[in-house]
């Protein structure tokens, strides 16, 4: 495996203006002003953090994987990624990442698909775009249209020379992270991933951290 | 036309957009008719549109980064849109996205209506977006779109690369409609395109009557997932 853009970051989490936890199976809406800074801590290793962004002031205008990929010619997103969007905002860069390699074909799971990929009775397991439903819903004006293909951060899923898409051991670990900058004010929106049918995160789904600092130190 | 078949057949112009709802029962052969096409491609239920085409499970139910013959295009609700029952080039891209205005400027010059009369600049996303329009779809309805006879090779660092003269002259991909399908398509060229030249190419389209899938259907077997794919569709319509 290349990592080659792990990068630490001189942010120190006692300066965050703002930290929370976010438990397995929870969703997490917030918004991020132009010009703070946006980490996400793997706190127990290999956990699949979905996140989702939109331009805070039109949600139309949302984060897009195949602009983010297309635009670096690189399918795998770490430091020095721009996050784009539909219209070709760029809403954040990553400005820090000690895992080296993240995740935006591999989408979200649903009990819908987890029924094509698992079996017809995973029906009714939790899953991430239920998640991601009630945090839209409950934000009044979004909906299902609004939820689109995510980043998948601290998973690793590798396309080989012949076009096979594959989910591979995870390369993240306790404690690792990926800290973004926003270049514009967004709204970001993660599923902490509820997962029980994919060995990606060892069958054991667990808390992830979010902090926003209001800018680098001088 | 000699085939009883064939319901209609027509031509979308180079750089050009089309919508269609494809009925369950038909296919949509598109055919490159010069080769090195590029034809875009969003798919929805017409019934209820925020039911679409999604990258995501498509790519991950088949673990495949690349379509062809086989394969099948997932909606975000566990069912098959379209199936690909017939393709003579193998690989078509579901990871490349489309060209937007900024790129088709930055690339080949502003070119306007006002000068060029109807060969002026098309880009993918505007097509899209206009096409979607005359069916009440809006922006937010847009997702990750396929690329027909395009191909995207990545690399073992995650670089991707488009890779020149994946279509030969007439090459065909056959899409079967599992749903009542709305098709939106365009022929502006692929964005990971190297040609320094607006030259978007004209494909030619064939809808056709074709049979139900039978149960021993080469795409339904492909794969378990597939077959999956395949009950939960056919329980929509029970």
């Amino acid at each position: 495996m290349t990592a080659t853009g792990l990068v630490e970051s001189k942010l120190d989490p006692r300066d965050a203006t703002y930290s929370a936890v976010i438990p397995a199976g929870e969703p997490w809406m917030h918004e991020i002003r132009q010009g703070q800074y946006f980490r996400i801590v793997d706190l127990h290793g290999n956990q699949a953090v979905d996140t989702l962004f939109y331009n805070a002031r039109d949600v139309s205008d949302r984060y897009s994987a195949q602009d983010t990929i297309r635009a670096q010619r690189n399918i795998y997103l770490t430091t020095g990624t721009r996050l784009m969007s539909t219209n070709g905002t760029v809403l954040l860069t990553i400005v820090a990442d000690t895992c080296g390699r993240h995740d935006t074909l591999g989408g979200a799971c649903a009990n819908e698909s987890n029924m094509v990929r698992y079996s017809l009775d995973k029906r009714h397991m939790h899953a991430c775009r239920n998640s991601f439903l009630r945090a839209v819903i409950e934000s009044g004006d979004m909906d299902k249209r609004d939820i689109t293909s995510n980043i998948n951060f601290f998973m690793n899923v590798p396309v080989t020379p012949e076009g096979k898409l594959t989910f591979e051991d995870g390369i993240s670990e306790p404690g690792k992270y990926v800290e973004m900058r926003a270049e514009t004010d967004v709204l970001a929106l993660i599923s902490n991933c509820p997962q029980l049918n994919n060995p990606c995160n060892a069958y054991n789904p667990t808390p992830v951290q979010v902090l926003i600092w209001n800018g680098q130190p001088n | 036309m000699s085939d009883p078949s064939v319901c209609w057949e027509e031509i979308v112009q180079a750089g050009a957009a089309w919508s269609h709802v494809l009925k369950r029962g038909t296919a949509l052969r598109i055919f490159d008719l010069e080769g090195n096409a590029n034809v875009g491609a969003v798919f929805y239920n017409f019934e209820c549109p925020s039911e679409r085409y999604n990258m995501p499970d498509t790519l991950k139910a088949q673990h495949i980064a690349r379509l062809t013959k086989g394969f099948v295009l997932y909606s975000d609700m566990g069912r098959i849109l379209c199936s690909i029952t017939d393709d003579t080039t193998g690989w078509h891209d579901p990871i490349g996205g489309c060209s937007n205005a900024a790129l088709v400027t930055e690339k080949y010059g502003e070119s306007r209506y006002q000068d060029c009369r109807n060969d002026y600049h098309k880009n993918a996303r505007d097509s899209f977006l206009m096409e979607l329009g005359k069916w009440g779809l809006s922006p937010r309805d847009l997702v990750p779109n396929v690329n027909f006879f395009s191909r995207i090779d990545v690399g073992a660092d995650g670089g991707m690369t488009y890779r020149a003269g994946n279509s030969e002259p007439g090459s065909f991909v056959e899409l079967r409609a599992e749903m009542n399908v709305l098709t939106v398509v365009n022929t502006c060229q692929h964005p990971l395109d190297p040609n320094p030249n607006y030259e978007p190419k004209a494909v030619k389209l064939s809808i056709r009557r074709v049979a139900a899938p039978a149960s021993d259907d080469a795409c339904r077997l492909s794969r378990p997932e597939n077959e999956r794919g395949f009950t939960l569709t056919e329980r929509y319509f029970l």
